[in-house]
């Protein structure tokens, strides 16, 4: 212990605390307490901006999904469209060929008769030839040519009448 | 052993100013060094803390966290200066008379040593707490509601409140003092041995290394309980549920 209090060291003392305190105040402290706190609002404001970009990027989800099932729905539709298209052409198709073969058909029918009645018809001629060559044969020079088939054309017809 | 202190009596021929160098000088140093680490931890402040800013900024917070245990950040905002300023500064104190320990043998007078293993310097510090836990009393409680403190929780305790106020200046300061004190003490003794013959060195060194290593420890946890304290006593006076 001290035989004496010196209160120059108690002045001394009190001097320096000051005087340190403020230095340290305006170059060590301060500055890095100051720093603390930017950083602080720094991050504050990131955290902020996470939280706000993760809403958007939510709400963007949510848009992308609506829009991923309007798509959707709307590619369902074309294919139901197409598909009724399809059936109609289809439809429409196998009608068009059915009313074509039917008039093929009908085609072939009259082709058909047509070409009977010509067959009947040159039939008529070549059988009233025949008949004029055979009836020539058979009754030679009892009837003359003219009479002859004249008699033979009106059986004909009474035949073909009758066919 | 029975080292003298370099007092420069009555300085300026003031009766009763006396100087001890030794205090002035350790003082000064300690300050500086205080205030390069500050001033070395500050320059080049980044977003990203790293070296010497990561340190201080560890320093701050835990300065920070004791004010907060004592009272809340509110009122205890205004402290944070006082608080890391005693903090660094008996803390570097402290760690000075670690190391060596230089003596002008002519003399007899020590001159490198803690500082704050002299009872001035602590009691010092101390009072100045005290006063300024009655100065911020006052001022932020008023004059009437600081008068009442001293009857609270009840009125008869008057006295020991009144007593406290100097016991506690007391302690703050001599508990501070007596750790130091028996820390150089002992390192004085152990420097002592050790210097003796090569038989007290050998015995001597295993001892030293341990003292020093536990002087490292009282040296933070006295400074730490120094800080401590001052909260504590600021915000028996300052705060307003005590």
């Amino acid at each position: 212990m001290p035989d004496v209090i010196y209160w120059g060291d108690v002045i001394f003392s009190l001097g320096m605390f000051v005087i340190l305190l403020l230095l340290l105040r305006k170059f060590a402290w301060g500055p890095i307490v100051n720093m603390m706190k930017e950083r602080e609002e720094h991050i504050a404001n990131e955290i902020d901006t996470a939280e706000k970009s993760r809403q958007d990027a939510e709400k963007y989800l949510e848009e992308q999904r609506k829009e991923v099932e309007r798509a959707k729905e709307e590619a369902q539709s074309i294919v139901e469209t197409a598909r009724k298209t399809s059936e109609r052409q289809g439809e429409e198709i196998v009608a068009q060929a059915r009313s074509e073969a039917e008039r093929l058909k009908e085609n072939a029918l009259e082709d058909i008769s047509r070409e009977k009645e010509q067959a009947v018809a040159e039939l008529r001629e070549q059988v009233s030839t025949l008949s004029v060559m055979i009836a020539t044969k058979i009754i030679e020079k009892e009837l003359d040519e003219k009479e002859q088939e004249k008699l033979i054309e009106e059986y004909i017809q009474e035949a073909g009448e009758r066919l | 052993m029975d080292h003298e202190s370099p007092i420069v009596y009555d300085l300026f021929g003031i009766a009763g100013f006396h100087v001890n160098l030794s205090n002035i000088m350790m003082l000064t140093i300690s300050a500086l060094i205080v205030f390069c680490i500050g001033v070395f931890s500050a320059r080049g402040l980044k977003m990203k803390p790293s070296g010497m800013q990561n340190g201080f900024e560890w320093i701050i917070d835990f300065v920070k966290n004791t004010i907060n245990s004592a009272m809340d950040w509110k009122t205890g905002e205004r402290f944070f200066g006082l608080g890391i300023t005693i903090f660094l500064w008996i803390f570097v104190s402290n760690m000075l008379g670690i190391p060596f320990m230089i003596v002008n043998h002519e003399t007899h007078e020590l001159w490198w040593k803690s500082p704050t293993a002299d009872p001035v310097i602590t009691m010092t510090l101390a009072v100045m707490v005290i006063l300024l836990t009655h100065y911020y009393g006052i001022k932020m409680k008023g004059f009437k509601e600081y008068g009442k403190g001293y009857f609270k929780p009840i009125p008869y305790l008057f006295p020991l409140k009144v007593l406290e106020e100097f016991t506690n200046t007391l302690t703050l300061g001599m508990r501070l003092f007596g750790n130091l004190y028996a820390k150089e003490i002992l390192l004085t003794l152990l420097a002592t041995a050790g210097g003796a013959s090569v038989l007290g060195a050998l015995a001597a060194a295993a001892p030293m290394i341990a003292w020093q290593a536990f002087s490292i420890f009282i040296g933070a946890i006295q400074a730490f309980i120094f800080l401590m304290l001052t909260m504590v006593y600021l915000a028996h006076k300052v705060a307003d549920d005590h």
